[in-house]
């Protein structure tokens, strides 16, 4: 399937994700080294002996160089090994395994309603560049980027979860209990992520489709004759399928992000609540576990849309 | 005689004709004209601002004076935006919110745009493995979700408005490097920057004379827009309770709170929902419109 020229891409970009990758995961391990204070003192609790210090700090490696402590704990982390929660004392890797698909599903939910609803509108804005639908479509994405997705979830749960229960407010099913009940139970998440993610679709997709549209090669179509709606949809919609894979892979992150506050209206247990609850606890290893997997999901996003990207234009694969 | 005698003395041909441009007030007066809906942005920014300086001068009560004979309470004239759950009028905690967002967002932006562009400029125009070293450090922290990464840091350094802003300020800084990296990288070959070399100015001199005032425009613009997603990082950390902390108000913490009562008085997360959409809103418009008038080829 891949020539020579794209598997030769293919390897170099491979290459360059690992030392992102590298800094990525040293930087989440020096975060809690920024934690001020002893962390032998704080996993040993309150009056721990001296030599109870001690042992911690040799049973978790704490008395090694820093750059080998690092080292152990990537070992460990590629292995499946992200310590235990100071609190419950569950494996972080197993609390992460539970909660990290649930927010996947509802990232994914959102991101598909925002590409099936903001393409539509971004055509339809393009193909009426300056008239009225298109400054409907484009008035609306401003506000939908500008909307802060938490607040427009709680209005969802009060009109209808609350005054109309035409939606569950809260909760959560596994899709791979109950594929249909997970639907209806993601849906108002998803519509609260996807207000902001239609939005960045239907914007960059009117943007790039009308630059396409007033280039020379599309002048020059027009002239030879063909019609509007054949060169907007057999030519304008290829040249642009290039951008729309980056906002789509642009937008998989940011709702990544986005997610987590939504999860807390909804009481979603995901990764946002596993975070932010962490955070609040102070239960270290998990915030480090937590943020090490989504940083990781993050790069990986990155690096399947570089290939895409060369199997779609393959002028890329050359540079 | 004695008229025509200093005029004979003058140098011709050395001075280059000065070219009459408009001044910066005459140019920003037609930028405005031409995009009214800039303008209006503008003019409220130019509010949200004054509020959050002259809060306590403009709030008709203390934000965090509790009153508990007037819970709850719908608009009135005493209490234009009601009460919340303690009896705190709803209309000056939303002013005090505004100093809140205000300066969140001028922090973060502000230590985005300290670190970013000094790197940037450093990358562009070094270039060679420094540049390489550069880029791969803007691609790792291009890779941290913002929020993600301020829940995290917040969470080590301590729990606060500072701390949390401080950390998005730092996640945020490679996008302006990068956007400071290739306007530098462009311009380092101009023939300004070149003959700058040939006199033996000294690299400092040149980025600080040259690259780094024709980069500003696209950096001015990225600042605006950044504004407003930093407005909305605030909204977000202060309503996950790492932000702003009680009783000072904040827009987002106000929401957090509205949102136990929503069921009672639904009103009371509207308002500060819709400062922030506003302000936000303001922030894009007035940041696009600079585009559009700083690069006429982004116009369509």
């Amino acid at each position: 399937m891949l020539n020579t020229v794209q598997r030769k891409m293919l390897t170099r970009r491979l290459l360059q994700a690992i030392p992102v990758l590298l800094l990525a995961t040293f930087s989440v391990f020096m975060l809690l080294k920024l934690l001020p204070g002893d962390v032998a003192i704080t996993l040993a609790g309150e009056n721990a002996t001296v030599e109870r210090i001690e042992e911690i700090r040799r049973l978790k490696g704490l008395d090694q160089p820093l750059i080998v402590q690092y080292g152990q704990w990537v070992w460990g982390a590629v292995q499946g090994d992200l310590s235990e929660s100071l609190l419950s004392g569950e494996p972080v890797a197993t609390t992460l395994a539970r909660v990290f698909p649930n927010t996947l599903f509802i990232v994914l939910y959102a991101v598909t309603l925002s590409v099936l609803i903001g393409v539509p509108l971004g055509i339809l804005a393009a193909s009426r560049s300056g008239g009225f639908s298109d400054k409907l479509v484009m008035v609306l994405s401003s506000v939908g980027v500008a909307l802060p997705n938490f607040w427009i979830a709680m209005i969802f749960v009060v009109v209808f979860a609350l005054n109309r229960s035409w939606f569950p407010a809260t909760g959560f099913v596994s899709p791979f209990e109950n594929p249909l009940e997970a639907l209806w139970y993601a849906t108002l998440p998803a519509v609260a992520l996807a207000a902001s993610g239609m939005a960045e679709v239907a914007r960059q997709l009117r943007s790039s489709l009308v630059e396409t549209l007033h280039s020379q090669h599309f002048r020059t179509l027009h002239a030879k004759g063909l019609p509007f709606r054949s060169i907007l949809w057999k030519h304008g919609l290829r040249n642009v399928s290039v951008n729309l894979l980056t906002v789509i892979s642009l937008l998989i992150n940011r709702t990544l992000a986005a997610t987590v506050v939504v999860e807390i209206v909804f009481a979603i247990p995901g990764m946002g609540n596993t975070i932010v609850n962490a955070t609040l606890q102070r239960d270290f290893p998990v915030v480090q576990g937590a943020v090490l997997v989504m940083v990781v999901t993050v790069i990986t996003v990155n690096l399947i849309t570089d290939v895409l990207y060369s199997i779609l234009d393959p002028r890329i694969a050359q540079r | 005689m004695n008229d025509t005698a200093p005029s004979q003395s003058q140098p011709t041909g050395v001075i280059a004709p000065r070219i009459d441009r408009p001044g910066f007030f005459t140019r920003l007066l037609h930028w405005l004209i031409d995009d009214p809906i800039a303008a209006i942005g503008l003019a409220v920014l130019i509010v949200i601002f004054s509020c959050a300086i002259f809060a306590d001068q403009i709030a008709p009560y203390d934000p965090t004076l509790q009153d508990y004979a007037a819970m709850l309470e719908p608009p009135s004239s005493a209490h234009l935006l009601g009460t919340d759950d303690l009896g705190r009028d709803v209309f000056s905690r939303l002013i005090h919110g505004a100093t809140a967002s205000v300066y969140a967002a001028v922090l973060a932006v502000g230590v985005a745009t300290a670190l970013g562009v000094p790197v940037g400029l450093i990358a562009g125009y070094t270039g060679g493995w420094v540049d390489e070293v550069i880029s791969r450090i803007l691609d790792t922290f291009l890779s941290f979700p913002a929020i993600v990464l301020a829940i995290a840091v917040t969470g080590v350094l301590g729990i606060g408005l500072t701390n949390a802003m401080l950390s998005v300020g730092i996640v945020f800084a490679p996008q302006l490097a990068r956007l400071v990296r290739a306007r530098a990288l462009v311009l380092k070959q101009e023939l300004y920057v070149e003959a700058s070399q040939c006199f033996g100015a000294s690299s400092g001199w040149i980025l600080l004379r040259h690259i780094l005032p024709n980069a500003i425009q696209p950096v001015l613009v990225q600042i605006t827009l950044l504004m407003a997603v930093a407005l909305l990082a605030e909204a977000s950390l202060s309503f996950l309770g790492l932000g702003m902390q009680p009783p000072d108000p904040s827009w987002g913490s106000m929401i957090a709170r509205a949102y136990i009562y929503a069921q009672i008085s639904p009103a009371q997360m509207y308002a500060p929902g819709i400062a922030i959409l506003v302000t936000a809103l303001a922030f894009n418009t007035v940041g696009e419109s600079l585009r559009e008038a700083l690069d006429p080829t982004s116009r369509h």
